[in-house]
């Protein structure tokens, strides 16, 4: 893929088709990519497979959206509060399908469809009825131990999308703190949208190779995207907006309390710079770490 | 004479007392997230704790953490990678102790945190997270749930994470390499799990007697007496350090208090 230019989060989120399949909240419950969730709700873009390990909260909110048909994911709702009451209410009305993964067996998908496999095996599930539910794994005897396995079968999701501190224009990444299966979605991914705190010169990253953790051939589009993964934390940006995840918890209950929260929060709002002004809570880095300076050279 | 506390805060204590000094813990969400820091400040400082976000810690957090993945559990972490680092640390067998939680529970130890019945209708919870993995290849596992009876069922709806063979023998029989579970801790009591992986009574908390702890089951349960492990003890008590510690890590009572 050719060198891309940095697009507005409208344009960018503009390319995703109905009916994509995309994996994001890679990370857990850091660097959400909210922003981008938030734009393909506005954008009515809808029948979505999203794929995930745990989804803090941005699966629940394009589930009361209407943009979800299924989901393939460990666990869906809120850290802070526990259920999510649009995904709880959606599934058991058989509004959306729902694989049931393992943290690790949605890993082990993703990383076998990075590594080009098409499965991967693991001792996990076993015993489960993730296993015995999904339809979706098999087991094998492993033909150099014959010991009882689980094989779990490549997923290539058409996108990945993910939030990170810095990207060059051209699309490579620095990307630092606890990165949960970024990578190997990543690489699995067809298409990667980046959205990132800050657009900097591509000197900036080339200055540090180590820290790059997306190259630019891999990158469909790059935003610049302030603040884009609030209410989740960013390493050295902001932190955790705890009350906001209980705030939605007592607002959404039913679709109709749903529908007045994404009013005011998704729909009300034009764009990034509007909604940070929403943002009541200080979430700024009060005690900053810097790290020690790398060295390379020649 | 030991200070006032909570039900969770004695949760947290008798939860950190299952880390051993030496141990790497799985820490997952919520009451886990203090335990592991009270143990570490006390008597496991040699213990280690990772989280399937990435983050290997062996120390306390400064700062209060809702989620694994609050930027204080990052600061001056031992590392912050990505889960298939720590999730192939538990399959290859480095992890000693993991943290389980579950809206049901049967003699087993088998979890569910997926679906459950009400009546005529299914409820579906969040689902697995990295529990499964935990549940399948931990060590040991240590599981803790509020003591009501609707969560202690015979036969749990789905099996979320898998506790003991049905067949005897813990482990021996089933699929799953993990040790399976060891303890159940509940806001009443302590549990442990026998020769044929089925849980037995082995202490009740302070003010709570363990016949009012046995009836909250549908099976007639052992006690450690009845197998020949002595009485049932009563479960110690948080102490003013523990207490301490555990209202500096949570210090609005989030986790431990409401």
């Amino acid at each position: 893929m050719t060198k891309q230019a940095v697009l507005s989060l409208e344009e960018a989120v503009s390319r995703i088709e109905p009916g994509s399949s995309i994996a994001t909240g890679l990370a857990l419950e850091h660097a959400i990519p909210f922003a981008a969730g938030h734009e393909l709700l506005r954008q009515g873009i809808d029948d979505l497979t999203m794929i995930g390990p745990i989804s803090d909260l941005l699966f629940d909110q394009l589930v009361g959206g209407g943009a979800v048909s299924r989901i393939r994911a460990a666990w869906v709702g809120n850290v802070s509060a526990g259920t999510g009451y649009r995904f709880r209410e959606a599934v058991e009305s058989d509004e959306i399908d729902i694989e049931d993964h393992s943290n690790f067996s949605i890993a082990l998908a993703l990383q076998a469809g990075a590594m080009g496999i098409p499965y991967l095996p693991t001792r996990s599930l076993l015993g489960s009825d993730v296993f015995e539910r999904s339809g979706l794994f098999r087991e094998e005897i492993d033909p150099f131990s014959g010991d009882r396995i689980t094989l779990v079968p490549a997923i290539s999701p058409d996108w990945a999308i993910v939030h990170v501190q810095r990207a060059s224009p051209d699309g490579d990444v620095h990307l630092w703190g606890n990165t949960g299966i970024i990578d190997p979605a990543v690489g699995a991914a067809e298409n990667v949208l980046v959205t990132a705190e800050e657009v900097v010169d591509p000197d900036v990253i080339t200055s540090d190779p180590s820290r790059v953790a997306i190259t630019h051939d891999q990158v469909t589009a790059v935003v610049e995207c302030p603040f884009g993964a609030h209410p989740s934390p960013l390493a050295g940006h902001y932190n955790r907006d705890n009350e906001y995840y209980l705030e939605y918890h007592r607002r959404t209950k039913t679709q109709a309390a749903f529908d007045e929260w994404a009013d005011e929060w998704v729909h009300g709002v034009s764009d990034r710079e509007e909604y940070a002004e929403w943002i009541e809570a200080d979430l700024s880095i009060t005690e900053p770490i810097v790290a020690a300076e790398v060295r390379y050279g020649q | 004479m030991a200070s006032e506390y909570t039900p969770r805060e004695l949760m947290v204590s008798a939860a950190a007392a299952e880390i051993e000094d030496g141990d790497t813990a799985f820490v997952g969400m919520r009451l886990p997230l203090i335990a592991f820091q009270v143990a570490v400040s006390t008597h496991a400082p040699n213990s280690m704790a990772v989280y399937e976000s990435g983050v290997v810690r062996d120390s306390p957090a400064d700062g209060f953490i809702h989620t694994m993945c609050d930027l204080p559990n990052l600061n001056r972490a031992v590392s912050a990678t990505g889960m298939i680092d720590i999730m192939s640390r538990l399959q290859r067998g480095d992890i000693d102790v993991g943290f389980l939680g579950g809206a049901e529970i049967d003699r087993y130890g088998n979890l569910n945190t997926t679906w459950v019945r009400a009546g005529d209708d299914e409820i579906r919870l969040p689902g697995s997270g990295g529990a499964c993995d935990i549940a399948c290849m931990a060590d040991r596992t240590v599981l803790l749930m509020p003591h009501e009876p609707r969560r202690f069922t015979e036969e749990v709806h789905y099996v979320t994470s898998p506790g003991h063979s049905p067949n005897g023998g813990r482990r021996t029989d089933h699929p799953a390499p993990g040790g399976g579970p060891s303890t159940l801790v509940t806001s009443k009591a302590t549990f442990g799990f026998d020769v044929d992986g089925e849980l037995y009574l082995r202490s009740a908390h302070p003010g709570v007697s363990p016949e009012e702890v046995l009836t909250d089951f549908p099976w007639e349960m052992n006690t450690a007496e009845d197998i020949g492990e002595g009485p049932v003890t009563t479960t110690a008590q948080p102490t003013d350090e523990e207490l301490a510690l555990i209202r500096a890590f949570d210090p609005d009572g989030f986790w431990t208090r409401s």
